[in-house]
């Protein structure tokens, strides 16, 4: 995360847009935010460097956020949730935010169905990555744009 | 800051195998440590970084967040109904705080 000092017109823009929008996202610089590549890197350290595979994983997201302080979301993943095959964790990135993780879920098989729901906040319009590490160490990964109309405002 | 008001939603009874849904919300400011105060100050980061379930004293569900979770939080996962007892949950703050409620659930 940057703590670079923001420009005195962004500034300005942004004492408004808090003095009107309340809580959230608003103080995000643009500068401040992650490459597509930071969270590439991110998953990365999750696999192990592993590319994760496709499917598996149901990643479901409004395809247009209108308030990017609150953007619910759900991941399932279809795996039985058996001793022999479950789900470890799910991770859910956020490319563009200003830290990519939005947060990780750790599960076993005393969850029996790997599914969450959450609700994060999305600075602007992006790519949300969902990727699932198995309990044999394989990921598979689903994901998603998704249009940020109001979103961490500051562009 | 409000209280943290910890609610959850549990089914008061379940059958021995059955996956049920767990909803749990807290009241939180979820401060990124992103914004300025009017004075151009950044507010400094307070979230809630960790969320743990327990049924009798052994933890079931755990997750991570980090600043992009939204203000009051809400989070919904699944538990296998195994046997009768107590969730326990306990939300975690940056400040050391630990806020924290349960729920009983009777399995037949």
């Amino acid at each position: 995360m940057s703590d670079r000092a923001l420009g005195r017109a962004a500034l300005t823009r942004r004492q408004i847009l808090i003095g009107t929008a309340g809580i959230g996202l608003m103080a995000l610089p643009r500068w401040a935010q992650a490459t597509p590549a930071e969270a590439q890197a991110a998953i990365a350290k999750i696999t192990g460097g592993a590319t994760p595979a496709a499917g598996r994983v149901t990643l479901r997201l409004p395809q247009i956020a209108e308030n990017g302080n609150s953007v619910q979301f759900s991941v399932a993943v279809d795996s039985p949730m058996t001793e022999a095959d479950y789900v470890k964790a799910i991770h859910v990135i956020a490319e563009e935010n200003p830290f990519p993780e939005v947060a990780t879920f750790y599960l076993s098989p005393a969850n029996g169905k790997a599914e969450v729901t959450m609700r994060m906040r999305l600075a602007k319009t992006q790519t949300v990555r969902a990727v699932a590490v198995m309990a044999d160490g394989k990921a598979f990964e689903a994901q998603q744009e998704v249009k940020v109309t109001i979103g961490g405002c500051g562009g | 800051m409000a209280e943290m008001k910890p609610r959850v939603k549990v089914p008061a009874t379940a059958t021995k195998g059955e996956i049920i849904e767990i909803k749990t919300t807290i009241n939180h400011d979820m401060e990124s440590g992103q914004r300025k105060d009017k004075d151009g100050k950044v507010i400094p980061r307070k979230i809630i970084n960790k969320f743990v379930c327990s049924l009798n004293g052994k933890e079931v569900f755990r997750s991570d967040w980090y600043t992009a979770v939204s203000a009051n939080p809400y989070l919904s996962f699944f538990v296998k109904a195994t046997e009768s007892g107590n969730f326990d949950f306990a939300w975690s703050d940056d400040d050391g705080s630990v806020y924290k409620t349960s729920a009983p659930i009777t399995v037949s």
